[in-house]
């Protein structure tokens, strides 16, 4: 399904960084949605600065506009505000994009693991995000970082418990 | 000179005699050779000896007046200017007295510089006395103190937030301005920008010219005089002249319209739109924008003005 652009992303202003406060946060408010729900259509999990300049989402050819690098900066910083994005490096060049938070995605690995009555059950890592039992579910093919994290999450929650086995790691719902 | 000898091809030798004491230096100050060497390589020497005996006898070099170009008292040795070294002095001397005519020119001037440089000092002190002792001092003597600091030129030294500075020149002014500026404001929709309003004024008036000071001063009393006319200062420092009755709200809200009939606009259309100078069409874009009616698209093309759809 190719994916949909919204309104804005047609709009030659969008790609200028508002001067106006209140124009500037409904703006960049537009650029955190669109920037997440492309990365969720790619299944895109990290960007690198430098070539999400090129990439369509901040560069749209048919207008002519592109945002400039402070502005993507500007984008990258309210994300990781919401949450929604972690920085890999301390040059902020590498970020990991969570168009889902890993609370967000317990909360639907949880969800399957109750409906099909596995609680108490243990997993390992590979069963969960790789086995043909999730084929279906959207956490299927989810990369090992956010997994783990999303189990961590759950874990705070007292809602599974990470176990470290032979060949990896492993986790217990409860 | 003591005699002449021909070498080989045609060679002219002159001998010299070790220099006398009183004589001014030449090319070189020092030689290890006492004689001077002419070589004529295909001929001439001939015509060039006779010449040099002529020369030599006639000596009619000692009998050329010399000039003296300052008549400050006479130099030890100096008797005549001659050759390079002359020309060389000469152009030291003028360049000397040139030095001197300017100085003596700027001297008058240092002495006003200084003159007035204490003026300014006593001012100050007055205006400071002014300030600390308010009460002492009445109104009107405070009022005719700063006049006269006007006339001489310095500028309300005790507050510069007051409207202008009281003065009835600039009360005067500001109710010719009034009258002044009606038709013209009218016809330019309102608004002009001050510096306009300063070539305007000025083109007008031919002699007696207003300082921007002046004229900036007058402005300021445009409100306190109840005339129909206000300084405004935007943010971006520029200022303007106004027709009290316009609005600024219409003209935001007719430039939104503008913009949003031609879909996007610059600043330079707006203005031909209008029929406004380009300072003014775009200090009417920005405050729109600053009032969440319109924002921005900033490429390469340049600046240009949308409706805010955000």
């Amino acid at each position: 399904m190719s994916f949909e652009w919204p309104w804005q992303y047609n709009f030659p202003p969008f790609f200028t960084l508002q001067p106006n406060v209140d124009t500037r946060q409904k703006q960049l408010a537009a650029w955190c949605s669109l920037v997440l729900s492309y990365c969720r259509h790619q299944k895109l999990y990290t960007l690198d600065v430098l070539e999400a300049q090129e990439s369509p989402v901040f560069n749209n050819k048919k207008i002519e506009r592109k945002l400039s690098v402070e502005a993507i900066q500007v984008v990258f910083e309210e994300l990781r505000k919401k949450g929604n994005l972690e920085w890999l490096d301390k040059n902020k060049s590498r970020c990991l994009i969570m168009w889902r938070r890993p609370e967000e995605w317990g909360k639907l690995i949880y969800q399957w693991v109750s409906k099909n009555g596995m609680v108490n059950s243990v997993f390992t890592l590979y069963e969960l995000a790789n086995g043909d039992d999730t084929e279906k579910e959207e956490f299927h093919g989810l990369e090992d970082w956010m997994l783990l994290r999303s189990l961590q999450a759950l874990q705070a929650e007292g809602k599974a418990e990470i176990i470290t086995m032979d060949d990896g790691k492993g986790v217990k719902f409860f | 000179l003591t005699y002449i000898t021909f070498f080989e091809f045609a060679k002219i030798v002159i001998h010299l005699h070790p220099a006398p004491e009183n004589k001014e230096p030449g090319p070189y100050q020092h030689s290890k050779y006492s004689y001077i060497e002419l070589s004529f390589k295909e001929h001439g020497q001939i015509e060039f000896y006779r010449r040099l005996t002529e020369e030599m006898t006639q000596k009619r070099w000692e009998n050329t007046p010399v000039s003296q170009p300052i008549p400050t008292g006479p130099k030890a040795g100096r008797t005549r200017a001659v050759g390079i070294v002359g020309i060389e002095r000469k152009l030291e001397e003028k360049r000397k007295e040139t030095d001197k005519n300017i100085s003596e020119a700027f001297e008058d001037l240092s002495k006003l510089m200084e003159k007035a440089k204490e003026m300014v000092e006593l001012s100050k002190s007055i205006a400071n006395k002014i300030k600390d002792k308010q009460g002492d001092i009445t109104e009107d003597e405070t009022i005719r103190f700063k006049s006269y600091l006007l006339s001489m030129g310095i500028a309300n030294p005790v507050t510069r937030e007051t409207h202008g500075s009281g003065t009835q020149y600039h009360i005067q002014l500001a109710k010719q301005l009034g009258d002044m500026l009606q038709a013209p404001l009218e016809e330019r929709g309102g608004m002009m920008a001050l510096t306009e309003v300063y070539c305007l004024v000025n083109r007008a008036r031919g002699m007696e010219l207003l300082s921007p000071e002046d004229l900036v001063n007058a402005c300021k009393m445009f409100e306190s005089l109840k005339l129909p006319l206000r300084l405004r200062v935007f943010d971006s420092g520029v200022m303007v002249v106004q027709l009290q009755s316009h609005s600024e709200e219409e003209m935001i809200a007719s430039a939104l319209d503008n913009v949003s009939d031609k879909g996007s606009l610059t600043a330079e259309e707006f203005a031909k739109l209008l029929g406004l100078s380009v300072l003014l069409a775009k200090e009417r874009l920005l405050l729109a924008e600053k009032m969440g009616h319109l924002c921005r698209d900033d490429s390469v093309e340049g600046l240009r003005f949308y409706p805010n759809l955000f």
